[in-house]
């Protein structure tokens, strides 16, 4: 470009310079605008509108798509369905988190650790449950919870022990999120042992040099040294949280103890599919959109306004 | 030879598709023939779920649809509400199949978004081949039809004839004999139910409140009334409630591998359940064919015959639909042609509404898990006779689903019925209100 500006033709060649950096971002902001901003405009468009009905509703001309100004919105955020649908996920995560992280962390620095045998087959084996579909799982779980057809209800029945019903009450949320759990701490585990591996040797030497043993290395060099993958883990794990679907609506059938509306997302999708209501199914989309955007970003503020003080302590 | 030729077509189709020009040439979009009465080459879609169906359809593509040169290509759907919103929402994007199949209970909703067409020049001749309170369904009260009937489930009362004779029970005739045989069973046997009262499918307790009368959604000049808690709905929820929270019934869902297990192993003795429980039960409880036995259902007065609907669906045209004449005499043949109605019975395994097709043919011997019972649909066709009339509102899937919620809650927590039968009332009536329906009640 450079070459060419020098041996003249200067306007298209300027232009041609302008221009480039544009027609690099074309693709992208094609894409961008195509999949992105143009289905959530709509969203937003359908958010705002309702359909009214005439008289008895039956014939044709009986349905008009009119303006619902904010009513959608008002709606949904005075939904009391709705809010308890997003306690009961809170609950969900405030088990599933913390437990799927701790034993990701432990999982990672059992691995890293220099003893370790059959790392290899270890790390695929914990991993593994990552694949399988999260329908699958959930059903293949549930029908281990099912008192009736359960191995573990057997079992226990047979040493005369009494055996928990996990599908109600309190024992549901645990029900929920150790398949939460056996799915995902595989994928958390290989970001926090990547982060672990790249973790220079030279600081391990000199640790060992200092004395330390195993438990204060891993203590007091190499969780702080993968913090930020922990952030990155914990920041993904929220947001899946916040969009549990697939295992309460597999387990629905199975027990009484699961709504319809039992998460919010399961709510937009009675509303949008079993209702037909696409309407209010986008106002409470764009909202649980909002909710997670500003819980996660908040989440973000906080962890990077903190690492930057401590730094410049 | 034959590939060849067609490889060629389908490049000359593509060439003119991406020219844009003349798309049409290669479909059948020859405009509606309402007009021209002849059919000429037209093909039409169809949107069903029953197995096999597009068996049925080639025995018309080969014979009736040769004739006249009117083929019908089955498109395969899985059934319930999602496929409701997706015709629903096929339709709002002018791109409806010509032909769907729907059940009942989602046809006012269907006509209210302006789905369906008024068929009823065309197989209204066929009205005096149904049940009148099967028909009656399909005209939404009104002078149009909206769609032929198809399947009915008429309800019945299925039981494991071995061990009602094992613990000495009677066959329920009414349902205070039902609760009667529930408390003794319980009592002689505390590990064993009689039934159990599930919360994962609407149109069984919908068909026990049509039984006992009740009438969810009607109309009154240009209103709507709801009366979801109306007196004969509140006596089955009221019946059911009690039964469960003084445990002398169960009340886990059905249809889950407990249920199975449970039916299979004679954990519970009964079921209330419609004409099509054979087919359930071959695949739920395997290992019990030939000891269950069918009557009709009990009822709440001593020698009332009366029965309720649960499931069944018709064969709807579409507005769509630009060969809608076409389309509503395939209908109208898939449904009262016998030798359609055979194939029907035999690939798909319904049972037919048109009253002439449920006794003889295949329908002459009993389903293959029932072979103690050999006059099983002799049986069940004069029980079909019975069905109470239904009425069905244009949001039949949001009281459905407030009482999967409602009532799942009620059953788990063994409290009021009622309650849980008020909730649905009330999410119902809100909802019209909400979309601008009058309503009252």
């Amino acid at each position: 470009m450079a070459t060419d500006l020098r041996r003249g033709g200067p306007r298209p060649g300027r232009w041609r310079v302008r221009g480039a950096p544009y027609a690099f971002l074309l693709p992208a902001v094609a894409l961008f605008a195509l999949f992105f901003a143009l289905p959530i405009g709509y969203a937003l468009y359908l958010s705002l509108r309702k359909v009214e009905v005439k008289g008895l509703g039956l014939g044709s001309g009986a349905r008009q798509e009119v303006w619902a100004g904010l009513s959608n919105y008002t709606a949904a955020l005075s939904d009391s369905e709705l809010l308890s649908s997003a306690l009961r996920v809170l609950g969900y995560g405030a088990i599933v988190v913390p437990s799927m992280l701790g034993l990701a962390l432990v999982l990672a620095l059992m691995l890293d650790a220099e003893r370790t045998r059959l790392g290899g087959f270890s790390r695929l084996a914990i991993f593994l449950p990552y694949a399988v579909p999260g329908v699958i799982a959930a059903l293949m779980w549930g029908f281990l919870y099912l008192p009736d057809v359960s191995p573990f209800h057997y079992l226990l029945d047979r040493a005369g022990l009494p055996a928990p019903d996990l599908l109600d009450g309190g024992p549901l949320y645990v029900a929920l999120a150790n398949i939460a759990l056996w799915g995902g701490t595989g994928f958390n585990m290989i970001v926090i042992y990547t982060s672990l591996r790249s973790i220079p040797v030279e600081i391990y030497e000199a640790a060992r040099l200092d004395g330390a043993s195993q438990l204060q290395t891993a203590l007091r060099i190499k969780i702080p040294i993968v913090a930020p993958s922990l952030v990155l883990t914990f920041f993904f794990s929220i947001i899946a949280t916040l969009q549990v679907f697939s295992e309460p609506t597999t387990l629905k059938p199975l027990t009484n103890s699961l709504s319809t509306t039992w998460s919010p997302l399961m709510k937009v999708y009675q509303d949008a599919f079993v209702k037909n209501d696409i309407y209010s199914a986008a106002a409470t989309s764009v909202v649980i959109a909002v909710i997670t955007l500003v819980l996660s970003f908040g989440f973000l503020k906080t962890v990077g306004s903190r690492s930057n003080r401590g730094e410049t302590q | 030879m034959q590939f060849t030729t067609r490889g060629r077509l389908m490049a000359t189709c593509l060439t003119l598709a991406l020219g844009a020009t003349a798309l049409a040439a290669c479909g059948s979009g020859d405009g509606d023939d309402a007009e021209s009465g002849s059919d000429g080459p037209v093909s039409l879609t169809y949107w069903a779920w029953a197995p096999g169906m597009d068996k049925v359809a080639d025995i018309w593509n080969t014979t009736e649809g040769k004739k006249t040169g009117v083929t019908v290509t089955v498109k395969k759907q899985a059934s319930g509400d999602d496929l409701v919103t997706k015709i629903i929402t096929a339709a709002k994007a002018k791109k409806a199949p010509d032909l769907v199949q729907a059940e009942y209970q989602a046809l006012p909703t269907l006509v209210s978004n302006d789905v369906l067409a008024d068929i009823s020049s065309e197989v209204g001749d066929a009205k005096g081949q149904f049940a009148p309170g099967v028909w009656q369904q399909t005209t939404l009260g009104t002078d149009a039809v909206y769609a032929v009937p198809q399947d009915s489930g008429p309800m019945m009362f299925y039981y494991r004839e071995d061990l009602f004779k094992e613990y000495g029970l009677t066959v329920p005739t009414t349902w205070d004999e039902f609760a009667d045989a529930a408390r003794a069973l319980k009592k002689k046997d505390p590990s064993k139910a009689l039934t159990t009262f599930s919360s994962n499918d609407a149109g069984l307790f919908a068909g026990l409140a049509q039984q006992a009368g009740a009438r969810w959604w009607t109309t009154q000049g240009e209103t709507w009334k709801v009366g979801i808690a109306d007196a004969a709905t509140a006596k089955v929820a009221d019946f059911w409630g009690g039964l469960v929270k003084e445990g002398a019934i169960d009340n886990q869902p059905m249809y889950t591998p407990s249920w199975n297990k449970a039916l299979n192993t004679g954990k519970q003795l009964a079921w209330v359940s419609a004409v099509w429980a054979p087919g359930t039960l071959t695949t739920a409880a395997p290992d019990t064919k030939g000891k269950w036995a069918m009557a009709p259902l009990p009822q709440w007065n001593a020698g009332e015959h009366r029965t309720g609907s649960w499931g069944g669906s018709s064969t709807g045209v579409t507005n769509d639909s630009g060969h809608k004449k076409a389309a509503a005499r395939f209908a109208a043949w898939l449904n009262t042609d016998s030798r359609a109605l055979a194939a029907l019975v035999k690939e798909g395994g319904i049972y037919p509404a048109a009253t002439a097709a449920q006794t003889g043919g295949a329908l002459s011997a009993a389903p293959g898990f029932f072979p103690n019972q050999p006059d099983f649909y002799a049986q069940a066709a004069e029980i079909a006779k019975t069905t109470a009339p239904s009425a069905w509102g244009p949001n039949v899937n949001v009281a459905y689903t407030a009482f999967r919620d409602s009532f799942a809650s009620a059953a788990k927590n063994k409290s009021d019925f009622g309650a849980a039968l008020g909730v649905i009332q009330r999410d119902t009536v809100a909802d019209l209100k909400k979309q601008g329906f009058e309503v009252t009640g």
